[in-house]
C-alpha cells in the first residue's frame, strides 16, 4: 500500500485539504456561522478534495498529460499572451459551458448532458457555500418577515420572506434538481435503447453515476414536498436519505465517472497547443508529400513514445512516428507486398 | 446489458493483398452500432499514380497499445479480452496523440465532436458471438473472422503472423496477418517511404 502511494501526489492533496479546511474556517469566521448539522457533508467534501487532487496529481505525471499541462500554461503566459487568453474565453464559453461539441455528436446528447451539467453544477455553487458556512441566513432584528443573506460573515443583502427573491433562493436547489433529473432521463433513454451503448457500457461507470443523480434530486425535492404538503411528518427521512446519497456522490467523486468534470478543461491546454502548432513549422508525410500535423506535435510525441518505453525509429534514420497515419497504412502494406513478393507467390 | 458470449477461439485476419478496393467492408463498418453510422475502417490506394494496390486497415488491437499509453486522458482502455476499445467519449480530450503515434495509422479524430474513434473490433457484435460487420461482407476474403484451423484449411500457404517491427520497435497484436508460409513477423522499416 504505502509502496504505491505516490508521495508528491499525496503532498498536493494534503495542502490542498489543508487550504480548503483553512478556507471553512476562515469564511466562516471561526465555524461561527458554521451549521453542525452539515458537519457531515463537509468532511466529505475535504474528502473529496483530497481525493480529486490526488488522482489529478498521479495523472498530471503521466508524460503525455505533463506535456499539455506544461505547454498549456507556458502558452498562455507567452508573448502571445492576449491571443491565447482570447482564445481561452471563447473555448470558455463554446466547450464549457455551452459544450457544443456534445451538441456535435448528437443534439440530444448535448441538450441532455447541458441540463445534467448545469444542474450539478449549480448545485454545487449553492451548496459548497452554504455548507462552508460562507452564506448564512439571519432574521433582521426587530422583524418577522425580512431575511437578511451574509456573506463570508458580511451582511449582503436583504429580501422579503414570501417575495420572488426569497421563492427563488430557497427553490434553487429545486431547480437544479429538476435540471439534473432532465438530463439523466436523457441519458438513462440512451443507455436503454441505443445497441452500441447496451454492447459497451458497464454498470460502476455509466448506469450507477445516473442512479445516484436520480436518487440525489428525488430525495433533495423530496425535502421540499415534505415540508410544503406533509407538514415535515417524514423530514428525517428525507434528511437522511437526501445526505447518504450525497455523501456518497462526494465520497465517489474523484474515482468514478464525474472526474472527467476536472479532466476535461485540459482540453484547453490542448487547443493552445495545437493553435501553437499551426503557427509554427508543418510535418510533410514522406509518403503523401502533405503537411498532417505540426513538427513540434510529431516531435514532442516521439519525446512522448520513448518516455513510454518505445523506440519508433527506423534502423536507417528517421522514425515511423515521421509518416502520417496514411503513410504509416501504405508502409505496411508496401511491405507486406514485398514479403509476399520476395515469397514468389502474392496469394496463398 | 448483454450477457458476453466471446469465442475464445475465433480470431481476426487480414490479408491486405486481397483487398480489391471496393469498400463494401466500409459501407458494413458504419452500420457497426457502436460508432454512429462512421466507418472506421481504411481502404487507401497504396501508390494511387504508381499502381492499383489497395490496402485495408482495422485496428490490430495490440497487446501493449501505443495509442492508449500516449493518450493523455486515459480515454483508451483494453479489456480483459485484449479489446482495445475507441475512446472513452467522456474523457477524450481531442489531442491526436492516439492519431500520430498508433504504428498501423487506425485512429480517426472527428474534431467538431472533440473525439477519436476507432475500430472496437465490432463489440456489439464479436462480444456476443457474431463476426465483425467487414468480415461478414469482403468479397475477396481480405478480412476473416474465424478459427485458426478454418484459415489453415482455406490457405494452406500462408501463415498467421501477429508481430510486427515498426523500426527498432516491436509490436505484437491479436489481429494476425497473413504473410507468406513460415513467416513470424512483418518488418515496415522506412523501404521506399522514407
Ligand atoms: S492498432 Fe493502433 S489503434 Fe489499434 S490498438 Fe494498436 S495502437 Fe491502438
Ligand atoms: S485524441 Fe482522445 S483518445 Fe486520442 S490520445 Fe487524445 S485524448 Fe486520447
Amino acid at each position: 500500500m504505502l509502496s504505491t502511494l505516490n508521495i508528491r501526489a499525496l503532498g498536493w492533496a494534503l495542502l490542498a485539504s489543508a487550504l480548503l479546511a483553512a478556507s471553512v474556517v476562515a469564511g466562516s469566521r471561526n465555524l461561527q456561522n458554521f451549521d453542525g448539522a452539515l458537519a457531515a457533508y463537509l468532511f466529505a467534501t475535504l474528502f473529496a478534495a483530497f481525493g480529486i487532487v490526488y488522482r489529478y496529481a498521479v495523472w498530471l505525471q503521466r508524460p503525455p498529460t505533463r506535456l499539455y499541462w506544461r505547454a498549456g500554461w507556458r502558452l498562455l503566459f507567452s508573448r502571445r499572451f492576449p491571443a491565447y487568453l482570447a482564445e481561452l474565453l471563447r473555448r470558455l464559453v463554446d466547450e464549457l459551458a455551452l459544450q457544443r461539441f456534445i451538441w456535435k455528436r448528437s443534439a440530444k446528447r448535448g441538450l441532455a448532458h447541458v441540463l445534467l451539467a448545469w444542474g450539478c453544477l449549480s448545485a454545487f455553487a449553492i451548496t459548497i457555500p452554504l455548507v462552508f458556512g460562507w452564506i448564512h441566513f439571519t432574521l433582521r432584528a426587530g422583524t418577522i418577515d425580512v431575511y437578511e443573506a451574509h456573506l463570508l460573515g458580511f451582511h449582503a443583502f436583504d429580501f422579503p420572506l414570501g417575495g420572488f427573491v426569497a421563492l427563488n433562493l430557497f427553490h434553487a436547489l429545486n431547480w437544479s434538481s429538476v435540471l439534473v433529473l432532465l438530463g439523466v432521463f436523457g441519458f438513462l433513454r440512451r443507455r436503454i435503447t441505443d445497441a452500441g451503448q447496451i454492447a459497451t457500457q458497464t454498470f460502476e461507470m455509466d448506469l450507477m453515476p445516473l442512479v445516484l443523480l436520480v436518487l440525489i434530486s428525488v430525495t433533495g425535492l423530496g425535502l421540499t414536498w415534505d415540508y410544503e404538503l406533509m407538514q415535515g411528518r417524514a423530514h428525517a427521512f428525507m434528511a437522511i436519505s437526501h445526505a447518504i446519497t450525497v455523501i456518497l456522490f462526494l465520497l465517489w467523486l474523484p474515482f468514478g465517472k464525474f472526474f472527467h468534470v476536472f479532466q476535461r478543461p485540459a482540453q484547453l491546454g490542448v487547443a493552445l497547443y495545437q493553435r501553437e502548432g499551426e503557427a509554427g513549422a508543418q510535418a510533410v508525410c514522406p509518403h503523401t508529400g502533405e503537411a498532417f500535423a505540426s513538427r513540434m506535435h510529431v516531435e514532442d510525441l516521439k519525446q512522448v513514445t520513448s518516455e513510454l518505453g518505445y523506440d519508433y525509429r527506423l534502423t536507417g534514420g528517421g522514425s515511423h512516428l515521421d509518416l502520417s497515419p496514411q503513410g504509416k497504412r501504405a508502409a505496411l502494406a508496401k511491405a507486406h507486398l514485398a514479403a509476399r513478393n520476395e515469397s514468389g507467390a502474392f496469394f496463398g | 446489458m448483454t450477457t458476453t458470449a466471446y469465442r475464445g477461439q475465433e480470431e481476426f485476419f487480414l490479408d491486405p493483398q486481397r483487398c480489391i478496393g471496393c469498400h463494401a467492408c466500409e459501407m458494413a463498418c458504419a452500420e457497426c452500432e457502436t460508432n454512429g453510422q462512421l466507418a472506421m475502417i481504411h481502404v487507401d490506394y497504396v501508390d494511387r499514380a504508381e499502381s492499383p494496390q489497395t490496402a485495408v486497415q482495422v485496428c490490430m488491437h495490440c497487446e501493449e497499445p501505443t495509442c492508449a499509453r500516449v493518450c493523455p486522458a486515459d480515454a483508451i482502455a483494453k479489456d480483459e479480452l485484449g479489446v482495445v476499445h475507441s475512446a472513452n467519449a467522456a474523457r477524450c480530450i481531442a489531442c491526436s496523440n492516439c492519431v500520430l503515434a498508433c504504428p498501423f495509422g487506425v485512429p480517426k479524430k472527428v474534431e467538431a465532436m472533440k473525439l477519436m474513434m476507432k475500430c472496437n473490433l465490432c463489440y456489439d457484435r464479436t462480444s456476443a458471438g457474431r463476426r465483425p460487420m467487414c468480415a461478414t461482407v469482403c468479397p475477396s476474403g481480405a478480412l476473416y473472422y474465424g478459427t485458426r484451423e478454418r484459415m489453415a484449411a482455406m490457405r494452406p500457404n500462408s501463415s498467421p503472423v501477429n508481430e510486427f517491427r515498426f523500426g527498432l520497435q516491436r509490436v505484437k497484436t491479436r489481429v494476425n496477418v497473413m504473410m507468406p508460409k513460415g513467416s513470424t513477423e512483418l518488418v515496415v522499416d522506412g523501404g521506399d517511404a522514407r
